[in-house]
């Protein structure tokens, strides 16, 4: 199916969002991750379907004032 | 100084951006003394890079106060501050909820907002404000255990644009940890929010833009020192006319 990571249209198989982000390469621990706009823990992703469409966001740790 | 009943060591928070390298900026944050370093969340690549800035942070040894820089609305903010908990493990949060793009400026109705949903949810905040009374009574009824006033907008270096309502501010809340956070350029900008009386002072670009990061970071921390040390020992007041220092008693008469 279809996604839209970080805004970046990605081809993933899924089902979860932990397999999709496993797919994707994203296998830092310093990550987190929002759904649609709705932060998803990380205890949750495995329990966390996809659907085509969905909105991904991947972000981690940045320099910030 | 002691905020949401943690003990800090030092009155200068020092943010962690804009530095030319890595190196400078460990090197920065170990020459302010800083109690604690903000950081932020941003959009990660394939290969990881968050992974290694965090590490880099983490030898350092400081605390950690992540932001929601670059938001702006209630709903952004706090689902950044979630993801920030999770990956920072820290409830501890900066809230920027920004109101203007050109002038950073908090929008103060989704701060409040913002700040009332994540101190129900058990987070810490540190809010990003301006110098409201109003708006600062309805953070502290919102669970925000301190304030974070703007000195000036964010990066523009121009000091204290409104030091009289940082006064009034220090009047009002009393108790209240009151952190200037932003506009600060130099290290006498940040001595002058000191002797206002408030607790603490938050930069970063002063620092990282200076010719010399590292030397600049130990500046700062001086002033605040210094500021702070003077605010306490009760400043004299100011005079409008010259007073002798050196006593006229027993002043020769040699004309």
């Amino acid at each position: 199916m279809k996604i839209l990571v970080n805004s970046e249209p990605r081809e993933i198989t899924g089902p979860s969002l932990a397999a999709a982000l496993m797919e994707l390469g994203y296998t830092s621990p310093a990550i987190a991750t929002a759904l649609n706009g709705q932060f998803v823990a990380r205890d949750a992703r495995a329990a966390q379907p996809l659907a085509p469409g969905d909105r991904v966001e991947v972000l981690a740790p940045m320099q910030g004032g | 100084m002691e905020i949401y009943g943690e003990t800090l060591s030092s009155r200068l928070f020092l943010g962690t951006a804009q530095y030319p390298s890595p190196a400078i900026l460990q090197e920065a944050i170990a020459a302010s003394g800083a109690a604690l370093v903000t950081v932020s969340m941003r959009r990660e690549g394939i290969h990881g890079s968050g992974a290694g800035f965090w590490n880099l942070l983490r030898d350092t040894g400081v605390r950690i106060l992540p932001n929601t820089a670059g938001c702006h609305s209630a709903r952004e903010a706090v689902t950044t501050a979630h993801m920030a908990r999770e990956v920072f493990g820290t409830p501890w949060i900066k809230l920027e909820v920004i109101g203007h793009a050109d002038t950073l400026q908090p929008d103060v109705f989704g701060l409040v907002e913002a700040a009332k949903i994540l101190s129900d949810d058990g987070f810490k905040v540190f809010p990003y404000t301006t110098d409201d009374l109003v708006v600062g009574e309805r953070l502290q009824a919102a669970g925000c255990e301190v304030l974070m006033p703007w000195g000036a907008p964010i990066g523009s270096g121009r000091g204290l644009a409104n030091p009289e309502g940082l006064r009034a501010m220090r009047a009002h809340f009393p108790e209240l940890p009151l952190v200037v956070d932003a506009g600060i350029g130099r290290p006498s900008d940040a001595a002058a929010a000191m002797e206002l009386g408030l607790d603490a002072v938050l930069l970063n670009t002063a620092v990282a833009k200076a010719g010399d990061p590292v030397g600049m970071a130990r500046a700062m921390a001086l002033a605040v020192e210094a500021g702070h040390l003077g605010h306490r020992a009760d400043p004299m007041e100011r005079r409008d006319m010259a007073v002798p220092s050196t006593p006229v008693l027993g002043l020769a008469e040699l004309t």
